[in-house]
């Protein structure tokens, strides 16, 4: 479970977050929409620990672990999955070395030996299948010459690979075509359980079509201004934001 | 975006686990230099009068010359006098000769991860295991025999095959060629003598292992490889250094002859003590490495991991004079805290057709300085010569330094030449991807390191290559975090 308290955050001294109250229990799916600059991505920053955002204010805990306190990577370890909405490339790194010092940094954490790598190729072959990604892909660098696409895929399958207990979409379908929307979606639909949670950053409904949300929240100028069930963003999808703006 | 400078400011202790000392009585001669010096070490080689003259003529010469300064380098005022020119770790107190290898002596090379003896040794691998001025053992040297094979140290060399070495000393890199070249022709220890014969590949790796024991002593390695027509080797020299205060100097010279149909691969790692973070110590690394492609179709790759070293001033380089000649310069080299590294190659085009490629990655880290100097010379009968270079530097913080210095001397024009150069940095939102998959900054920083590196890293033979890996990341270890 995932509860975060009145949370302030800012970047380069800007308040971005003013004091955000939100709790996903587990088997939950949250929608978060919102206007542009809203602070959806840095609510998303915040929580798996990026060093450029500085928390001022309030409390996320995960698990009743106090995440503020723990490093990016141990954030990680602990069953947190970002999938970026600008994945990062890095030449010369191949998808399977990266893939294996994950894993294996994860297996560390748990006092585990590494993976054996027969076991781990066969883990990225079924992986793999589950967002239909060529074995070309894993051999080429990270995200290096990837399509927008192929890259957004790339995240998803790397959620199968790391089996995260929650994962925040940011953005996955921006960029998508509608084969690779459903493709990514069916995908993370695969991986879902009732141990598993998920906040979904979205500005279309049609992500939602595919990844249905079990609570949408709207998040403006920095706080949550309104929750409801997933007939909410349908709402938004048909009249936009304003009607929210103007009832706050 | 908090500053990647910040980021990157803390530097730690490098660890470097090759630092210890080995207690043993070793002979060391009266520091400092001049004509009775070069007399005694001659004598204590029992050497040929010829080889007295050639290090007599070439001390005479040195005098005349004065250090080079035109390397991007602060280089440390280093006294020629204040240094003990020859230190025998394997003679007995009372000055007689010891049967057996000192055991000591075998501990330090195992300690090294060099076994002597050869039940132990990798499989497949010859080693010279060279201590201060003497080489300790040569391993399976009857083995190489039974395909007249010669592998052995450059002093036995010229006991027993004085005219090969006599044909060839000098012959690649003439005690002229330059300031260390003389000193190093002037007061040579030992190192490594290498003669495959025609129409032989040689079955094994044949490797020298270079280790600085004695305190305020040089170490002049000298080696020497010739493969004749239509033979093959692979040969690969490792380095290391206990940690101490004082710069330490290495100067060496390899020289390699390459005849028609032959091939010569040449692998380095380099991993002399660097300083420590402060930038006190370690060693002067001032070395003239050539290799001399004179047969058609001949071949010669140099591949250098430079991890190590205070100061690292090196060259390695090719005279392709053999029609259809190919030559290789693939290197890596890291500078962390205060090191400095001017380091490239000279490809030196003058038979026809002859074709060369350098692949040059540079790694900088905290206050270093890491520079690529290269020379691409196509000469006026070299018709249809190709060469093809690529150098790329990393920056790791932006403390550190890398520069480029590519020369081309074009004379042909039926000739191509190509030079390619980029210059990155890890950024921060790199290290953050990793780290949000769990994998730690460091962990990253060696991931990044050797996806950079790996082109060069792949060229060298196969247990090396991880070795090396390895040393990349721990060379790197604090740079960033």
């Amino acid at each position: 479970m995932l509860e975060i308290k009145n949370l302030h955050a800012s970047i380069n001294g800007k308040e971005i977050l003013k004091g955000v109250d939100l709790t996903i229990n587990n088997g939950e799916i949250h929608a978060l929409m919102g206007t542009n600059g809203a602070g959806k991505s840095t609510l998303s920053n915040v929580i798996v620990g990026h060093p450029a955002y500085e928390v001022t204010e309030g409390s996320i805990t995960f698990n009743g672990q106090n995440l503020l306190e723990m490093k990016p990577e141990e954030r990680a370890h602990a069953g947190i999955f970002l999938s970026f909405q600008h994945p990062v490339e890095i030449p010369g790194v191949s998808m399977v070395n990266f893939m294996r010092a994950a894993v294996n940094a994860r297996q560390k954490a748990k006092d585990e030996e590494p993976i054996k790598s027969t076991d781990f190729l066969k883990q990225m072959r079924e992986k793999r299948k589950l967002v239909e990604i060529d074995n070309k892909l894993v051999n080429r660098s990270v995200n290096e010459g990837f399509s927008g696409g192929e890259k957004k895929r790339n995240e998803i399958f790397q959620m199968a690979m790391l089996e995260p207990k929650f994962c925040i979409l940011d953005e996955t379908d921006s960029g998508l075509d509608v084969d690779a929307l459903r493709i990514v979606a069916e995908g993370f639909n695969k991986l879902r359980s009732a141990e598993t949670s998920a906040m979904v950053i979205t500005h279309y409904q049609r992500l939602l079509d595919y990844i249905r949300p079990d609570v949408v929240h709207v998040l403006i100028d920095g706080r949550i201004v309104k929750t409801g069930g997933p007939e909410l963003a349908l709402e938004i999808e048909n009249k936009g934001f304003d009607w929210i703006k103007n009832s706050i | 975006m908090a500053e990647s400078n910040e980021y990157v400011r803390k530097v730690a202790e490098e660890k470097y686990k090759y630092g210890f000392t080995t207690d043993i009585h070793t002979e060391i001669i009266e520091k400092g230099l001049n004509e009775d010096v070069i007399r005694l070490i001659s004598a204590k080689k029992e050497e040929p009068e010829w080889l007295l003259e050639f290090r007599l003529e070439a001390y005479r010469y040195w005098l005349t010359q004065k250090e080079p300064k035109w390397g991007h380098l602060q280089m440390p005022e280093i006294d020629y006098q204040s240094i003990s020119y020859y230190a025998d770790p394997t003679k007995k107190k009372d000055g007689s000769e010891n049967k057996e290898i000192d055991p000591e002596l075998m501990k330090t090379f195992d300690k090294l991860g060099i076994p002597l003896e050869e039940r132990l040794a990798l499989s497949g691998m010859a080693v010279d295991a060279v201590m201060d001025s003497v080489s300790v053992k040569t391993t399976f040297k009857e083995k190489l025999a039974e395909k007249n094979i010669i592998f052995c140290s450059i002093s036995e060399a010229v006991k027993e095959h004085p005219e090969l070495v006599r044909q060839y000393l000098g012959s690649v890199v003439p005690y002229r060629d330059n300031y260390f070249a003389a000193l190093n022709s002037a007061v040579f220890s030992d190192g490594s003598f290498v003669y495959i014969p025609k129409n032989t590949r040689c079955p094994m790796e044949l490797s020298t292992y270079f280790r600085i024991n004695a305190i305020n002593t040089g170490q002049f390695e000298r080696t020497l490889i010739v493969c004749d027509e239509g033979s093959y080797v692979s040969y690969l020299e490792g380095c290391t250094a206990p940690m101490r205060d004082e710069n330490q100097l290495h100067a060496a010279i390899v020289e390699i002859v390459v005849m028609d149909n032959a091939e010569v691969k040449y692998s380095t790692v380099q991993n002399w003590y660097p300083g420590d973070s402060e930038g006190k110590g370690g060693v002067l690394n001032l070395v003239t490495k050539r290799g001399h492609l004179r047969g058609a179709n001949s071949k010669l790759s140099w591949t250098q991991v430079e991890t190590g070293s205070a100061i690292t001033w090196k060259y390695p380089s090719c005279i392709l004079t053999g029609d259809n000649s190919q030559a290789e310069f693939y290197s890596v080299a890291v500078t962390n805290n205060f090191q400095q590294a001017d380091t490239g190659t000279k490809m030196i085009h003058i038979g026809k057709n002859t074709r060369s490629t350098i692949i040059s990655k540079g790694i900088s880290a905290g206050k270093s300085q890491n520079s690529y100097r290269g020379l691409v010379k196509i000469g006026k009968n070299a018709d249809g010569a190709r060469n093809y270079s690529s150098c790329d530097s990393l920056l790791l913080g932006s403390e550190c330094g890398a520069h480029t210095f590519p020369y081309m001397d074009v004379h042909n024009n039926t000739a191509t030449v190509e030079h390619e150069a980029t210059t990155s940095k890890i950024s921060e939102d790199q290290l953050f991807y990793c780290n949000q998959r769990g994998i730690s900054t460091e962990d990253a920083v060696g991931l990044i390191v050797n996806g950079y590196a790996k082109d060069v890293i792949n060229k060298l033979p196969m247990e090396f290559a991880v070795e090396a890996q390895k040393l990349l990341a721990v060379s790197l270890e604090g740079t960033v975090g």
